[in-house]
């Protein structure tokens, strides 16, 4: 696919929709974890999602829980790599919604800052997430990604503290990814109640959109998240549909489900 | 006397094996890449531990938890037979002479007491060989203190007897069936499992990995093995330090331990790898575990897994410090294989009547190849940590030998 956005499209995109009352939503797919993965994401966009993340399996996924970790070791099982998940990429019609990659910082130190962002800017990704790279140390990327017009945001936990907290919402891009809970990702039975601070302590100083994630399941809690932030993101919870079989068209019906209950806030 | 016993010579970087640069730089290695909801928790460990190594009450503590718990020092002991055999002299500093039987008990003393201090009243470690798990688990008790300890299934069947030890001290062991079941899982295991546990828990770092300020706490913990044996070199040797100084590379603590003792000296540095474990020989620039380092990848970028003999050294990483040294030139790091390993300890075992732990046999097979082939002149000094006891590895010889 050729890419159409500009630098700093996912932002533009994110507050165009947010500025017109919509509450954002931003499904999850690990690249490559089967072999037709590229339909779901025009299903996820076909179904309400404002945003795709794509994940770009590690071997050693730190920050996840069981499912996307199971996710993960699938698709390497597969032979792909983050080369082949770009060409795939590239080969497919876009959704015609941003696609944000995620992935550890050693897949992006491996070919280095600037060839990993060109390529992911070649292959139609504009935005990017980076979980195991803090603000402190996100100089040598956010030049990088800059440069490549890719929007990288940063991450904010409930255990950041107030003034760091500003400073990941001034210099992210994008969005601000606020992780809901104290934790790894994965389905939880509830929105944890740090979620909610925490949104509201971002909220407090940035007018940059703020998608939670982390735990989010269920449209209970979809909606519940759209309360106290711009949106929210859902990764366990559809990658656990992917793995248990469900095609593109389930995902469809339940990334819908999440929609409505967005819409109705 | 540590100035007296130094000979003229080039006077290495003062900073060599300091503290590290600004936000745990090593160089280009090291820094804090952790998940932000760690950051927090890392920064509060930073900050005790600078704290504490100021704080006399806290040195006195830990000094004598290592005397009279640890049974610190330990000896220098000359390996008279196999000196005479390898036309060098060797000097082992016995660090499976301590209780729980290697090195690891002095970065988790003194861990230990930090979390006492921090507040915590439960540790989580990984372990490999089980060598950190038991030490975790013996401070853990000693402290009265929780311990978790996250290890390889693999590494569990074989290092059975370890793993018997920590569930008898009061552990809970916990199995790691992802990825290659070894070092490396454990590792991630532990550090998703911190993530949620920050509130209460310690995370105790086993080497000179993960994120600052561990590599150089972890190594300041074991520096006493270096200072001890600058000390007993200083008394002993009639040139006060040894020409070489060895120990075997996991993620490289009683390596690091041991250099820091030596590389304000000329002693050269050789940090001893597991074949397939070679991460500073092999590895190459990533980020796993929170630092930037060398690590074994595939031309993807994916983390290899490590193969050994020897658990403790089934890591795929080795320390930023050590990636450091390497670049520096102050220190080489070099490989052996699974064979030798195995004929060194029975050579230890039969020259000096000390079975070794098989990653103490890699320095071990390194001097003895190094002798063999003039990599070490004959008649030079070689100082070698041997950093564990070989109770552990017992069942894994019996099925080779
Ligand atoms: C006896 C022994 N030596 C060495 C090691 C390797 O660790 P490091 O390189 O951190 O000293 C271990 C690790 O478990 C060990 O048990």
């Amino acid at each position: 696919m050729t890419n159409a956005l500009a630098p700093g499209a996912v932002e533009r995109h994110l507050r165009a929709r947010r500025d017109a009352g919509r509450r954002l939503l931003m499904p999850y797919i690990t690249g490559g974890v089967t072999p037709g993965w590229t339909d779901y994401l025009r299903a996820f966009a076909e179904a309400g999602a404002d945003a795709v993340e794509l994940g770009l399996p590690f071997s050693d996924p730190t920050l996840d829980g069981v499912t996307i970790q199971r996710a993960s070791e699938a698709a390497l099982a597969r032979g792909v790599s983050t080369r082949r998940i770009l060409a795939e990429l590239a080969e497919a019609p876009h959704p015609g919604v941003p696609l944000v990659a995620s992935t550890y910082y050693n897949l992006v130190l491996h070919d280095g800052p600037e060839a990993f962002c060109a390529a992911l800017r070649r292959a139609g990704v504009a935005g990017l997430i980076v979980p195991d790279l803090p603000v402190h140390e996100a100089d040598e990327l956010a030049d990088a990604a800059a440069a490549a017009g890719i929007d990288l945001a940063l991450l904010a936990s409930p255990a950041t503290p107030q003034a760091r907290l500003a400073e990941i919402a001034r210099r992210s891009r994008g969005f601000v990814y606020a992780v809901s809970v104290m934790g790894t990702t994965g389905e939880r039975a509830a929105l944890a109640a740090s979620a909610a601070e925490l949104a509201a302590r971002l909220r407090h100083g940035t007018d940059r959109p703020i998608l939670l994630g982390f735990g989010i399941s269920t449209p209970d809690q979809a909606r519940e998240g759209g309360r106290h932030a711009d949106g929210v993101v859902v990764g366990a919870a559809v990658m656990r549909r992917v793995l248990d079989g469900a095609g593109p068209d389930d995902l469809r019906a339940f990334i819908a489900t999440l929609r409505r209950a967005l819409d109705q806030e | 006397m540590r100035e007296a016993s130094l000979r003229p010579g080039p006077a290495p970087a003062a900073a060599t094996m300091g503290e590290p640069g600004p936000r745990g730089r090593f160089g280009g290695y090291g820094g804090r890449y952790a998940p932000e909801s760690l950051v927090e928790a890392c920064r509060e460990v930073e900050e005790a531990f600078r704290e504490a190594r100021e704080d006399p009450g806290f040195r006195n503590a830990l000094a004598e938890l290592l005397a009279l718990h640890a049974g610190r020092p330990t000896p220098l002991t000359p390996a008279g037979r196999l000196s005479r055999e390898l036309g060098v002299r060797l000097y082992l500093k016995r660090e499976d002479l301590t209780h729980t039987g290697s090195h690891k008990i002095n970065n988790v003393l003194g861990q230990a007491l930090l979390a006492t201090r921090m507040g915590r009243r439960r540790l989580i470690a990984e372990t490999g060989a089980g060598q950190h798990g038991v030490a975790t688990a013996t401070a853990a008790a000693l402290l009265g203190l929780e311990a978790t300890v996250f290890m390889g299934e693999r590494d569990i069947e074989r290092q059975a007897l370890n793993v018997f030890r920590m569930r008898m001290l009061g552990a809970e062991v916990v199995p790691v069936t992802t990825g290659s079941r070894t070092l490396k899982d454990a590792t991630s295991e532990a550090m998703r499992h911190w993530v949620g546990a920050t509130a209460g828990s310690h995370y105790c770092v086993g080497s000179v990995i993960g994120p600052d300020p561990y590599p150089w706490m972890v190594r300041e913990f074991q520096r006493v093995i270096g200072d001890e044996a600058r000390a007993q070199c200083a008394a002993e040797l009639p040139a006060g330090v040894p020409d070489h100084v060895v120990a075997c590379v996991g993620g490289g603590s009683n390596a690091a331990g041991t250099f820091a003792g030596f590389a304000d000296t000329t002693a050269r540095l050789t940090g001893v790898e597991a074949e397939g474990g070679a991460g500073a020989a092999r590895g190459r620039l990533g980020v796993l575990h929170g630092c930037r380092s060398l690590f074994l990848q595939d031309g993807d970028g994916q983390i290899v897994e490590a193969h050994s003999i020897a658990a403790g050294l089934d890591y795929p990483g080795v320390g930023p410090e050590h990636a450091h040294l390497r670049e520096l030139g102050r220190a080489r790091y070099v490989t052996v294989t699974d064979d030798e390993a195995v004929a060194a300890a029975v050579r230890l075992a039969r020259a000096e009547g000390i079975v070794p732990a098989l990653e103490s046999a890699h320095a071990l097979a390194w001097v003895i190849r190094a002798a063999g082939d003039g990599g070490l002149p004959a008649g030079s000094t070689v100082l070698m940590t041997l950093s564990g006891r070989g109770d552990k590895d017992i069942s894994t010889l019996k099925e080779l030998l």
